[in-house]
C-alpha cells in the first residue's frame, strides 16, 4: 500500500514515527523545505545558539528505512484524484493509494502596502530565522507586529540580540486569546519594565520609507490614528493561516475561512485523504498547538495501521475497526515570555455561563491569579496565571479531570503565608490523568515507568518522553516521581550515603550555618557512623568551598581521595602524574624548557593533554615534592588536575594575532583562570574562551563557556564534553568584561550551594525545577536576592586562594607524607617501565611477573 | 626462635594520621597499617592488610580512604581502594564486592606504649 504524506513538519513526522515498521507499507514524505523535520516549539532556540542539526527531530538513520522515501526541496502543487497521482512542483507524479496531509500553516502577513519592503519578515522556517538574524545585525530598532504568544517570543529573540524592541498590537492588550484585562495589563507593565515598548490598539496603515539613512529608521509605520513609529526591521507575528491550497486545487472541502474541513477520523471530504496539524479545520476550529497535532498523527496512524496491504482503487470504507476518535483538545499553554511566567487554562475568559471568578493580583510582587469556576463553585472551568505560574500544573489536572474544588477555591491561588503545603497533590490523580500533553503520557505511564527503574528525572524524561517537548509539565512530572519514589518506600535518593540522610545541597547549607570545620564535627552534628569513601570526600569538598582551607592540613587529611591527598593522579600501577596549571594554554618558551628539563631529570612520560597542558606521568609519591620543588621555583603552579575544581581555561589564539578575532581571547582565559584556580566544587569545572563565532575553543562543550562578540562577551554555561555531551546555553551576551566576571561568579557559586556530589553542571542543570530559566532569574534577575551573598563568596575564595603545592614543599608536616614505606626509604618496587617511542610506559602485568616473583 | 622475632617493628601510632593507612615493609612484604579512630576521637585500633591491591595489581591499598559500611552482618570497618574502589574489610582482609580480590589480613598489635607491630609470617 502506497501511502503519500505531503509535509515534514512536526506533525507529518510523528505521523511517520508512528508507522515506523509497519509491514507492507510504503511511505514518500514531500517536504518543501531544504531540511527535514525540526523542531518549530523550540525554534527561538536557533538565537541561543542551537543549530538546525540540534533543532532537528530526525533520528540517526530515520530515513534511512527500506520502505520510506524522503523527498526534500519537493513541493506538492497538485493532486490528480482520477489518476491516483500527486504532482510535485517539478511536473513529477507520484503515485498513492492513501494521503495525508500535514501542510501546516504560513504566517499571516496583514495588507499593509509596503508590507514587501526589505526588511519586513516572517517567523516559521529556519531560514526566516536566519533572515531576522542578518537584518538584527544591521538594525537598531526593530518591531513585532502582533503582541500574541508568537509575537511575544519573537520580541524576545529580537531583545536579545540587543535591539531596541517595540510590539505593535491591533487589539487593546496583548494575548487576548490567553489573558484576561488585568492579566493582560499586568503582563504589559511586566514587559515594558524589561525595556520592550508595547503599543496596542494600533492599526498599521501602511509602511514607507523612514529616511533613515542607514540604521534607526529605514522604514516609518504610519498608524490610524494619525501616529507613526521608525524602525529598521519590522518581523509580522499577527497569526496564522492554514496552508490549504493543495486542498483548494484538488477540490477538497474547505472551511470559510480557510482550513481543510476534516471529521473525527480526520479524514477530508475523500476518503483516501487524511489531514491533519495546523492545515485541519475540526468542528470550525483550527488547533494552532502541536499536542492536538500530534494526537491527530497518532488516530491516523493507528487507522493506516488497519488497512489491508494491497488496496484496490476505491475502496474506500475499508470496514474500519475500533479506532480512537478526535474529540478536541485542551489548549491550555503555559509559557515564560521574556522571562515572565504567563499561563492560561481552559476557560480563561469565563465564556460558561453562570460562571463565577475568584481573584489575587499583587502590584508589588506582579503577581495576577485568577480561577474561573462553575456557578455552584464546584468546579474548576479556567485560570489566567501571571508572574507566577508554578500553580500551573495542579489546575490544570484539577481542570481536565473534574476534580473538585476544596471548600475554599482561594486557598488555591492566595499565597500560602505559613509555608504550607496547599493546591493538589499528585496523589489525587487518577491514574488515566494526562500529565504530558505534547507527548501523550498519563499519569500511569510515568508510574509504570518508575517502577520499571525509571527513578531518576532524567532516566524518567527518556524512557516517556514526558516533559520533553514544551517542558511545561515538568514540575509535575517531577512531583509524581517524588511521590512515587516515597511511597515504594525508595530510600530517597539523594542522600549522599548511609552516614548522612541529606542531598549534597542540604549538607552544605547545614555546614555552612552549623560552621563545622572538620569532617568529624560534621558527621557528630549531621550524620551518624563514620562515613566512607563516598561521604568523606563529598564534605571534604564543601569544607573546601565553605572555608577554603588547604586541603593538606592534617585535620583534613584522611577524608581526601588520595588524588587530593598526594596532590596528584594516581595511575593504575600506583604511581602519580603531574600537571603544573598552564593558565589559558600560554606557555613561554622558558617555561617549557622547564617542564622538559623536569621530565629528563626524573624520567617521567610527557603528553599533551586535551586541555592545553602538559601532563608528566610515571612519578612515584617520593618522587613528586622534589619534582614540584623545581616546577615551582620556576613559577608553575598546581594544575589542580587532582581535584574537584577548575581544571583549564581553554583558549584560542583570539584577536591579538587571528585575522578573525574581535576579542583578546587569552588575556580573558587567563583572567578567568587565575580567577577561579583551586575553586572546590561538587565536580571538576570545565571553561573556555574563543575570540569569534568560529568558536576554535569550543567553548560550548564547556561548564563554562565564554565566546567574543563584537559588542563583549556572551556567556554560555551548562555544557559537557565526556561521557554525554551536551551543547552549553545561553546565560547572556554582549556583556562586559565586568559583567562577565560578576556573572560567572554568581553562577558558580550557585552551583556549588545546589549541585549534588558529583554532578556536572550539565546534568545539575537538567535536573534543576526551570533549568536555565530559572537560573537566569537567580544569577541575573536575582529573584532570589542571592547574588551579593554569591559574589562576597567568591571574592572570599579568590582573597585566600593559595597554591596547593607551594604550600606542601615549604610544610616539613606534610612532607612526611610523601614516602612510600613508613620504615624504609625505599621505593615500590612494583613500579617498573619499559621503553616505547622513546619514552617510559608501565610494564604490564605479563613484562612484570618474572621480576616480581623470581 | 622466640615468638618476639616474628614480630616487626612499623612505628609509632601518632606517625599515622587518624583514619589513614601507612605502608611498611615487612621481610620482603609489603602491608598496609590502618590506624582508626572514631569522630569523637576514641582510639580503635591499628589494622594490617596486605598494600598489594589483587584487583588493580598494584601497592596502593595504605592510601585508600577508611570507612564504615553496613553488612547483612552489622557494620565493618573497610578501606576503599584508591584505584577502582573495592572496599577491603580491615579485620579479615575479605573484599565485600567479590571474594577473589580479597587480600591477607595481618596480625598487629599496638602496646600502650604506642609501638605498632606486625606478625611477619
Ligand atoms: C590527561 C587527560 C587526557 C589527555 O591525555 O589528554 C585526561 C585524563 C583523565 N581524565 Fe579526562 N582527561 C583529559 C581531558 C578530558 C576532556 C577534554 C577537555 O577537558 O577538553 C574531557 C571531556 C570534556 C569534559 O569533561 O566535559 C574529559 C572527560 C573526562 C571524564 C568524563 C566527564 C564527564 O562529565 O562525562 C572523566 C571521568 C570523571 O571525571 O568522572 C575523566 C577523567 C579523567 C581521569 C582523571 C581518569 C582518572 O580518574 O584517572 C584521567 C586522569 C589522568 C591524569 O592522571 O592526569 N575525564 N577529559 C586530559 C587532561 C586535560 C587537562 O589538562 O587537565
Ligand atoms: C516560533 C514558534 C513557536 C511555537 N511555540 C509553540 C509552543 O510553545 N507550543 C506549541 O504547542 N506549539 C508551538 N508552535 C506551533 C507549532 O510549531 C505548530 O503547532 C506545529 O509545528 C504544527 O505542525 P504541522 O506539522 O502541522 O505544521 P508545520 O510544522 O508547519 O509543518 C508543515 C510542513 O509542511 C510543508 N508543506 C506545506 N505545504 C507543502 C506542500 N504543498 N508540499 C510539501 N510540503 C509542504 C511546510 O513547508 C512545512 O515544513 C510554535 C510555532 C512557532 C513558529
Ligand atoms: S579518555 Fe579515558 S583513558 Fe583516555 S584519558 Fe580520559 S579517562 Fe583516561
Ligand atoms: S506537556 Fe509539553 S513536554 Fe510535556
Amino acid at each position: 500500500m502506497k501511502l503519500v504524506v505531503i509535509g515534514n513538519g512536526m506533525v507529518g513526522h510523528k505521523l511517520l514515527e508512528e508507522l515506523a515498521g509497519t509491514p507492507d507499507l510504503h511511505i514518500t514524505v514531500l517536504c518543501e523545505e531544504p531540511r527535514p523535520a525540526y523542531d518549530r516549539v523550540h525554534l527561538s532556540e536557533f538565537f541561543s545558539g542551537k543549530t538546525a542539526d540540534d533543532l532537528s527531530l530526525v533520528s540517526p538513520g530515520f530515513f534511512e528505512q527500506p520502505n520510506l522515501t524522503l523527498k526534500l526541496n519537493a513541493k506538492a502543487v497538485d493532486i490528480d484524484r482520477a489518476a491516483k497521482q500527486v504532482v510535485l512542483a517539478n511536473g513529477e507524479r507520484v503515485p498513492y493509494d492513501r494521503i495525508v496531509l500535514a501542510t501546516g500553516s504560513y504566517p499571516f502577513v496583514p495588507a499593509v502596502t509596503g508590507r514587501d519592503r526589505d526588511g519586513c519578515l516572517v517567523y516559521r522556517t529556519i531560514e526566516d530565522l536566519e533572515a531576522m538574524r542578518d537584518w538584527g545585525a544591521k538594525s537598531r530598532i526593530g518591531v513585532v507586529v502582533g503582541g500574541g504568544l508568537l509575537g511575544l517570543e519573537c520580541a524576545k529573540a529580537l531583545k536579545d540580540m540587543g535591539l531596541d524592541t517595540h510590539v505593535v498590537e491591533f487589539a487593546p492588550r496583548l494575548m487576548t486569546v490567553q489573558v484576561d484585562d488585568m492579566g493582560g495589563r499586568l503582563l504589559r507593565r511586566k514587559i515594558e519594565a524589561m525595556g520592550v515598548q508595547v503599543h496596542t490598539g494600533k492599526n498599521t496603515l501602511e509602511i514607507v520609507d523612514g529616511g533613515g539613512v542607514g540604521v534607526g529608521g529605514r522604514h516609518a509605520m504610519k498608524f490610524a490614528d494619525g501616529s507613526q513609529l521608525l524602525t529598521d526591521m519590522i518581523v509580522f507575528s499577527a497569526g496564522i493561516r492554514p496552508r490549504d491550497e493543495l486542498a483548494r486545487n484538488a477540490g477538497l472541502m474547505r472551511g470559510e475561512r480557510g482550513g481543510i474541513l476534516i471529521d473525527n477520523l480526520c479524514k477530508t471530504s475523500d476518503p483516501d485523504i487524511w489531514a491533519i496539524g495546523e492545515c485541519a479545520l475540526w468542528q470550525g476550529k483550527i488547533f494552532g498547538l502541536v499536542a492536538p497535532g500530534y494526537d491527530m498523527a497518532r488516530l491516523v496512524a493507528a487507522q493506516v495501521r488497519l488497512l489491508p496491504s494491497s488496496l484496490g482503487t476505491g475502496a474506500g470504507g475499508e470496514g474500519l475497526k475500533q479506532v480512537p476518535e478526535f474529540n478536541g483538545a485542551d489548549m491550555s499553554t503555559k509559557l515564560k515570555l521574556l522571562g515572565i511566567d504567563v499561563a492560561s487554562i481552559g476557560d480563561a475568559q469565563g465564556a460558561t455561563p453562570g460562571s463565577l471568578n475568584y481573584l489575587f493580583s499583587d502590584d508589588v510582587a506582579g503577581i495576577y491569579k485568577k480561577l474561573v469556576v462553575s456557578s455552584d463553585a464546584k468546579t474548576l472551568l479556567g485560570a489566567v496565571l501571571v508572574g507566577d505560574a508554578s500553580d500551573y500544573g495542579s489546575l490544570l489536572q484539577m481542570a481536565l479531570n473534574g476534580i473538585p474544588l476544596p471548600a475554599q477555591p482561594e486557598s488555591l491561588i492566595l499565597p500560602s503565608v505559613d509555608g504550607g503545603a496547599k493546591g493538589l497533590g499528585v496523589d489525587l490523580l487518577p491514574a488515566t490523568a494526562s500529565i504530558c500533553s505534547c507527548n501523550n503520557v498519563s499519569k500511569g505511564d510515568l508510574c509504570a515507568a518508575i517502577d520499571g527503574g525509571a527513578t531518576s528525572l532524567g532516566a524518567l524524561k527518556k524512557c516517556t518522553k514526558a516533559a520533553t517537548s514544551c517542558g511545561g509539565c515538568l514540575p509535575l512530572v517531577k512531583q509524581v516521581l517524588d511521590a512515587e519514589l516515597k511511597k515504594s518506600g525508595v530510600l530517597v535518593l539523594n542522600h549522599l550515603c548511609e552516614h548522612f540522610a541529606h542531598s549534597r545541597q542540604a549538607l552544605f547549607h547545614l555546614v555552612k550555618v552549623g560552621g563545622q570545620k572538620t569532617f568529624d564535627e560534621t558527621i557528630l552534628a549531621h550524620g551518624r557512623g563514620r562515613g566512607c569513601d563516598v561521604c568523606k570526600p563529598a564534605v571534604a569538598s564543601i569544607l573546601a568551598s565553605c572555608w577554603n582551607e588547604h586541603v593538606l592540613k592534617p585535620k583534613h587529611a584522611s577524608v581526601q581521595d588520595t588524588n587530593d591527598y598526594y596532590l596528584a593522579n594516581i595511575q593504575k600501577d600506583g604511581s602519580y602524574s603531574v600537571v603544573p596549571r598552564i593558565p589559558g594554554g600560554e606557555i613561554t618558551p622558558d617555561k617549557l624548557i622547564v617542564i622538559g628539563q623536569v621530565a629528563k631529570d626524573f624520567g617521567l612520560y610527557t603528553k599533551i593533554t586535551g586541555g592545553q597542558r602538559i601532563d608528566l606521568f610515571g612519578a612515584r609519591v617520593e618522587q613528586l615534592p622534589a619534582i614540584w620543588g623545581a616546577l615551582v621555583a620556576a613559577g608553575f603552579e598546581s594544575g589542580h588536575a587532582y581535584g574537584k575544581s577548575l581544571r583549564t581555561v581553554k583558549s584560542c589564539v583570539g584577536s591579538t594575532w587571528c585575522r578573525y578575532g574581535v576579542q583578546d581571547s587569552v588575556t580573558m582565559a587567563i583572567r578567568i583562570e587565575e580567577r577561579y584556580r583551586g575553586l572546590r566544587s561538587p565536580h571538576k569545572i570545565k571553561m573556555a574562551v574563543s575570540g569569534c563565532t568560529r568558536e576554535c575553543a569550543e567553548a560550548q562543550s564547556k561548564d563554562v563557556g565564554v565566546i567574543a562578540t563584537e559588542k563583549g562577551w556572551n556567556l554560555y554555561v551548562a555544557g559537557n564534553g565526556g561521557m554525554k555531551p551536551r551543547h552549553a546555553e545561553l546565560l547572556a551576551s554582549d556583556i562586559d568584561d565586568e559583567t562577565l566576571i560578576k556573572l560567572i561568579d554568581r553562577f558558580l557559586m550557585f552551583y556549588i550551594r545546589t549541585g549534588d556530589r558529583l554532578q556536572r553542571t550539565a546534568t545539575w542543570i537538567e535536573n534543576l525545577e526551570g533549568g536555565l530559566g530559572y537560573v537566569k532569574q537567580v544569577v541575573i534577575e536575582d529573584s532570589l536576592g542571592l547574588c551579593a551573598e554569591l559574589e562576597a563568596d567568591m571574592a572570599r575564595q579568590v582573597e585566600t586562594y593559595e597554591c596547593e603545592w607551594k604550600k606542601a614543599i615549604t610544610t616539613p608536616e606534610t612532607l612526611k607524607r610523601f614516602k612510600h614505606f613508613v620504615n624504609a626509604d625505599e621505593a615500590d618496587s612494583n613500579i617498573q617501565f619499559v621503553d616505547e617511542r622513546g619514552q617510559i610506559r608501565p610494564k604490564s602485568a605479563l613484562e612484570k611477573k618474572p621480576a616480581v616473583t623470581p | 626462635m622466640t615468638e618476639a622475632a616474628h614480630w616487626t617493628f612499623i612505628c609509632h601510632r601518632d606517625d599515622i594520621v587518624p583514619n589513614t593507612g601507612v605502608a611498611a615493609k615487612v621481610g620482603s612484604a609489603q602491608v598496609a597499617v590502618f590506624r582508626v579512630v572514631a569522630p569523637d576521637g576514641t582510639e580503635d585500633g591499628i589494622f594490617a592488610l596486605d598494600n598489594f591491591d589483587v584487583r588493580s595489581q598494584a601497592n596502593v591499598l595504605s592510601r585508600g580512604l577508611i570507612g564504615e559500611l553496613s553488612t547483612e552482618t552489622g557494620p565493618v570497618l573497610v578501606v576503599a581502594s584508591p584505584i577502582y574502589k573495592n572496599h577491603l574489610c580491615l579485620r579479615s582482609g575479605r573484599c565485600l564486592e567479590d571474594d577473589a580480590w580479597s587480600v591477607k589480613a595481618w596480625a598487629v598489635t599496638c602496646g600502650d606504649d604506642g609501638l605498632i607491630m606486625v606478625r611477619a609470617s
